[in-house]
């Protein structure tokens, strides 16, 4: 195919010449001007550049810029007659924060553990120490992390195991003989350096009177930010 | 036939003609390497480029059924491995292939290291390299999160429980993993786009600078016991060498690399025919938490690590080993850029990889069968060993009893079977007395919890008189040694006692 091989051929013989005659220096003299425009151009694309950058940042770092107390809601877990004094029983809610597409994830369990009348304590089922779904074991009265064995007793407090804390317990208050938590945010250890006041202090302020216990039932905000992150 | 091979070369002659890469190419595959290079030692980088290209390949085919979406990824799993002709198969070839992957970028990494090939002038290329680990690793757990079953979902957990660790910023980080509250449509849908688009566009950039330098700077030469590198000398002497002993890349040193490619892709093939696609295990469904959730078998070694740590230890090991890690590998080839290159003149690399490759190889073994996890179901599943209960009074079968229903085999094994947490108290008796065992089931201690709230004082009693029994092949009990003293002193002064 002879057309094809004279191809590159006739374009160095259209630019070869060309290149020799253009090699004058004084084109290249009033580069200056061309030199400026180009830094200019090139400063008018940094700053589209940073125009552009506020709102993918942004998008981007959405999820972590939000605050946490945003994503708590109420959560009906029952009524009350569904925890039988004594016990600690497994209950799953949907979490309030949920997409049609989340499936099976947007479901949350969780550990009810009545203690007795109106004193409930509701624990996360991540464990402290990776989040691994932590076991009620009735009989031994303790819960056991499947992945390092992390062992907590029947109040929450750690037992043994690489756990450095308690499990993550969230806010609750009964309102006509419905237990309600306040969830929307997986557990992590990560508030726990903000929230010195542990949950079960709580507690015990709601077993106090009837007008100390509405009031820390009102709090529109979570007490417990380690145990809602 | 010689007219056809006419019209090839000439349609070939077209192409060139407007492309011009056919002759470049050419060139840089006959250039030039030193025959010395032509090693068996020298094939695993490019049987990593090989199998990167493999995992590419099916990487696209499964993603013509996968649904990125937690409510369907599992179940769009189990339409490829069961609905889908040959979907368990490509399913297969991408799992063992990442395996594979990891596997040899690691030996590749090892034998750089082992043969000094960091060394100048190709310090910037081990450097690239570590990221391109890096960047395999982050393919191999981004992989996994997308295999979203019940071990996925889990992982997911720790690793947001290991960013949450992070000092200040470990809220925000979580919030960004998970790209919402909770592990759920969005985590999937960022952990696809990580393993889809974002870190294999990088690992494709980066592999290709990676391969650009090698052709650049020239192979390795094979390391010579006294052979020392040195700046001012090396490239000369390189070159030198590349003249004497030159031979053409393609085919004289590329055949190896080529025949060593075909087996690694035939045992990726033959595992995957053998053994078939990893999982998936159950559904990503949180509410079931009958569930033992374990990493692939590259990450098994840091979930051992996580199950030994002292919880004071654990945070700041955890992120200051990674940065110390990995800024040694880093540093390494700017900080002994220069000087001796064989292994036998070069004791402490061999020590820092035996060294190395002894402790993963420890941990993943140990990741393989959890002896720090209690075994949830082993109070109901694993029988006390008939023998232990003859010859036992009622209370000490009652405490038997008491053994299974508290759960705790759990923990401790008898005859063989439980869990490995605890101690084995087959021969408890020959090492505590009646009363240390009281103590320890009460009051814990060690890493074991305290029982004192989970047993009524008769079931204490009946459980401790069992424990008692336990003394392995009639070993002698455990004695108190300080009561002899106090009972020899009671004889001799029975009033000063009281």
């Amino acid at each position: 195919m002879t057309p094809s091989e004279q191809l590159p051929q006739t374009d160095h013989t259209t630019t070869e010449p060309a290149a020799e005659f253009v090699k004058d220096p004084s084109i290249a003299a009033g580069h200056s001007r061309r030199t400026f425009l180009f830094k200019l151009a090139l400063m008018v694309n940094g700053a589209v550049g940073v125009v552009l950058a506020i709102p993918i940042v942004g998008y981007l770092l959405g999820p972590a810029l939000k605050k946490t107390s945003a994503d708590n809601s109420w959560i009906n877990l029952g009524p009350l007659s569904n925890f039988p004094e004594g016990e600690t029983r497994l209950v799953s809610y949907r979490n309030p924060i949920t997409t049609d597409w989340d499936g099976q994830t947007g479901d949350i369990p969780a550990w009810v553990r009545r203690v007795s009348g109106e004193t409930f304590q509701v624990f996360a089922i991540n464990c402290a120490h990776l989040g691994c779904p932590v076991r009620w074991f009735a009989q031994s009265k303790l819960f056991l992390c499947p992945c390092h064995g992390g062992a907590y007793y029947a109040d929450g407090s750690r037992a043994s195991g690489p756990p450095e804390r308690g499990l993550f317990e969230y806010q609750h208050k009964i309102s006509n003989g419905i237990l309600m938590i306040s969830a929307g945010r997986m557990p992590t250890l990560a508030n726990e350096a903000k929230n010195v006041t542990p949950l079960t202090q709580i507690d015990t302020r709601i077993k106090g009177s009837s007008a100390a216990k509405l009031s820390a039932i009102d709090q529109p905000q979570p007490r417990c930010s380690s145990c809602q992150t | 036939m010689p007219d056809l091979k006419q019209r090839g070369l000439e349609v070939y002659n077209w192409f060139e003609a407007r492309l011009g890469l056919g002759t470049p190419l050419i060139e840089v595959a006959e250039h030039e390497v030193p025959a010395n290079t032509a090693s068996w030692w020298y094939v695993f980088g490019s049987a990593a480029t090989v199998i990167f290209v493999l995992q590419v390949m099916t990487g696209i085919l499964l993603a013509l059924v996968y649904a990125p979406t937690a409510s369907n990824a599992w179940n769009s799993l189990q339409f490829l491995d069961h609905n889908v002709r040959l979907g368990w198969f490509l399913r297969a070839m991408h799992g063992w292939g990442s395996d594979f992957m990891v596997a040899i970028v690691l030996i590749h990494m090892v034998q750089v290291f082992l043969f000094g090939a960091y060394k100048f002038p190709r310090e910037l290329t081990w450097i690239i390299g570590v990221f391109l680990l890096l960047l395999t690793l982050g393919m191999a757990f981004t992989g996994q999160v997308l295999r979203f079953d019940q071990d996925a979902y889990w992982g997911l957990g720790i690793g947001a429980s290991i960013l949450s660790r992070v000092p200040l910023i470990g809220g925000p980080l979580v919030g960004l993993m998970l790209g919402g509250p909770i592990i759920a449509g969005n985590t999937l849908s960022r952990f696809f786009a990580l393993h889809v688009f974002v870190i294999p566009g990088i690992l494709i950039a980066m592999v290709g600078m990676h391969v650009w330098m090698v052709l650049r700077l020239g192979i390795n030469d094979y390391p010579m016991p006294g052979r020392l590198v040195k700046k001012s000398t090396y490239q000369r002497e390189y070159h030198e060498l590349e003249k004497k002993t030159g031979i053409p890349f393609v085919p004289d040193a590329a055949w190896k690399d080529a025949a060593f490619a075909a087996a690694i892709m035939l045992a990726v093939i033959a595992c995957a025919l053998w053994f078939g696609p990893f999982g998936p295990s159950g559904q990503p469904d949180p509410t079931i938490i009958q569930t033992a959730p374990k990493p692939d078998y590259f990450f098994l070694w840091l979930y051992a690590v996580l199950a030994y740590l002292p919880p004071s230890l654990e945070t700041p090991v955890l992120f200051i080993m990674p940065v110390i890690g990995i800024a040694a590998l880093i540093l390494l080839p700017l900080l002994s850029g220069e000087g001796e290159k064989h292994v036998s003149r070069r004791p402490a690399a061999v020590l820092i990889v035996s060294v190395i490759a002894v402790s993963l190889g420890i941990f993943t073994h140990l990741g393989t069968y959890t002896p720090w996890s209690p075994i949830m179901n082993a109070w109901t599943s694993d029988p006390i060993p008939v023998s232990y209960l003859h010859n036992r009074t009622p209370l000490e079968r009652e405490g038997a009893i008491i053994l299974q229903n508290k759960q705790c085999r759990n923990c401790h094994s008898i005859g063989g079977e439980g869990g490995l947490r605890g101690p084995a108290l087959d021969a408890v008796a020959a090492h505590m007395t009646e009363d240390q065992i009281i103590r320890q089931v009460l009051q814990g201690g060690g890493n074991m919890p305290a029982y004192g709230n989970a047993l009524s004082p008769s079931e204490t009693t009946a459980l401790v008189k069992f424990l008692t029994t336990l003394r392995g092949n009639d070993l002698q009990p455990a004695i108190d040694a300080s009561r002899h003293v106090v009972s020899a002193a009671v004889t001799a002064t029975p009033t000063n006692s009281q």
